[in-house]
């Protein structure tokens, strides 16, 4: 875990909305880690990203990481194909769960070639 | 001089790598089948409102986003300057609904919302929460409207039939008849609804004394403003608008509207995950 880079505690974010079940669990803060994907699941009420993070001590952390729904993810380059399992990524969460639980919400995923996969929460409103 | 050709030289070549290194899609708005929504021509002019029609594809025309509503009816959000006529009834049935958004809002274990388990949406939340593509059909004796939002559609009678003053049976998406008031403006009624559905996402209660009306007015070929309002005396003591002049868009004939299904277990999935995310 001490690959995590918390770039900021608390950011005066937007916080992403999520469906009916809010973000009252989630503390907003972006982390930063490099991961291997373990599983993409392209699902509603909203998707997941499963990957694990290896600490130096070489210790597994499997981290689950939910965006938003499919119908929102296509418009920005999305796919039910867009993560395959073994990929190494660099994942930004920006948030985490209150309760330090290895579960996150997505901002933004890199991709080994080099594609920034992101929602813009902008767009579409 | 050359110090300064030097660094320049070093900074473009390092911003050129950086925007080489990341590569962010442009936002593309896509249908069902991945194909992209073309943008209209820029002096683009829509034609009039054709009588009596509503039928085609539409989804909100400010984007198509819009309809979300994650906060609760959009033209009466559940923040802290919107206050709602409750009545005591209203009131207790709204503190008893836990939803994630809004001025109620809860942690995740606490919330009951009905939709969560994928309960039926039902009406009026089918047009308060995530509307997004919406297809009118027009046969002689009713309207059909078809949701992308849990794949459902609603029928409006137009054959002159009345509501009935009693209902044996209150239905999830209710009983619905329509009339065109004038030549562009179709007005449905809605009662018999189940009492179960939350109105909004905020959790907004409603009775079995509950009437919904819309207006549906076709501003001209491409725009349709919706209003929609809320009657329900054991709930409230006044009407109150949900959607005020809310703008739908005409999209393409070929526009194929995407599945957004509440799969029970996809959603079980989702809720375990999320039960583990607050455990202590």
């Amino acid at each position: 875990m001490k690959k995590i880079l918390v770039l900021a505690g608390l950011l005066t974010m937007s916080v992403p909305v999520h469906a009916h079940h809010g973000n009252a669990s989630v503390e907003n803060k972006t982390v930063v880690m490099k991961g291997t994907v373990t599983e993409w699941l392209w699902t509603n009420p909203h998707t997941f990203l499963k990957f694990d993070v290896k600490d130096d001590g070489g210790n597994v952390t499997h981290w689950t990481a939910e965006w938003n729904n499919p119908s929102t993810l296509v418009n920005f380059g999305f796919t039910a194909r867009t993560f395959k399992a073994g990929e190494q990524v660099t994942v930004t969460l920006s948030g985490v769960a209150k309760s330090g639980a290895p579960i996150g919400r997505l901002k933004s995923v890199l991709l080994p070639d080099g594609t920034l996969m992101t929602e813009d929460e902008s767009v579409g409103k | 001089m050359r110090r300064l050709i030097l660094l320049s030289t070093i900074v473009c070549l390092a911003v050129g790598v950086a925007a080489r290194a990341q590569q962010v899609q442009a936002p593309v708005h896509v249908d069902g089948w991945g194909k992209p929504v073309p943008e209209k021509p820029k002096d683009y002019k829509p034609g009039p409102a054709p009588k009596h029609d509503l039928s085609g594809i539409w989804e909100p025309a400010q984007g198509w986003r819009a309809g979300v509503q994650a906060t609760g009816a959009r033209d009466f959000p559940s923040d802290r300057t919107h206050t709602l006529p409750f009545t005591p009834l209203g009131e207790q049935t709204w503190r008893s609904h836990k939803p994630g958004f809004g001025v109620t809002a809860v942690e995740i274990q606490y919330n009951n919302d009905p939709f969560n388990i994928c309960d039926p949406i039902g009406a009026p939340r089918i047009m308060l929460f995530s509307l997004r593509g919406l297809q009118i059909t027009q046969t002689p004796k009713q309207v059909l409207l078809l949701y992308q939002n849990s794949q459902v559609w609603r029928n409006v009678w137009t054959d002159g039939r009345q509501l009935p003053k009693e209902f044996d049976e209150p239905r999830w998406y209710g009983y619905s008849v329509g009339r065109w008031t004038d030549d562009y403006t179709f007005v449905a009624t809605t009662r018999g609804l189940d009492e179960r559905t939350w109105i909004d996402n905020a959790g907004r209660p409603h009775s079995d004394q509950l009437t919904i009306e819309e207006t549906f007015h076709r501003v001209n070929a491409d725009i349709i403003e919706l209003t929609l309002t809320i009657d329900d005396p054991k709930m409230y003591t006044q009407k109150w608008t949900a959607l005020n002049k809310f703008r739908l868009g005409l999209l393409p004939d070929s526009f194929d509207i995407r599945e957004q299904l509440c799969s029970p277990s996809e959603a079980a999935n989702y809720n375990t995950t999320q039960a583990e995310a607050v455990k202590k």
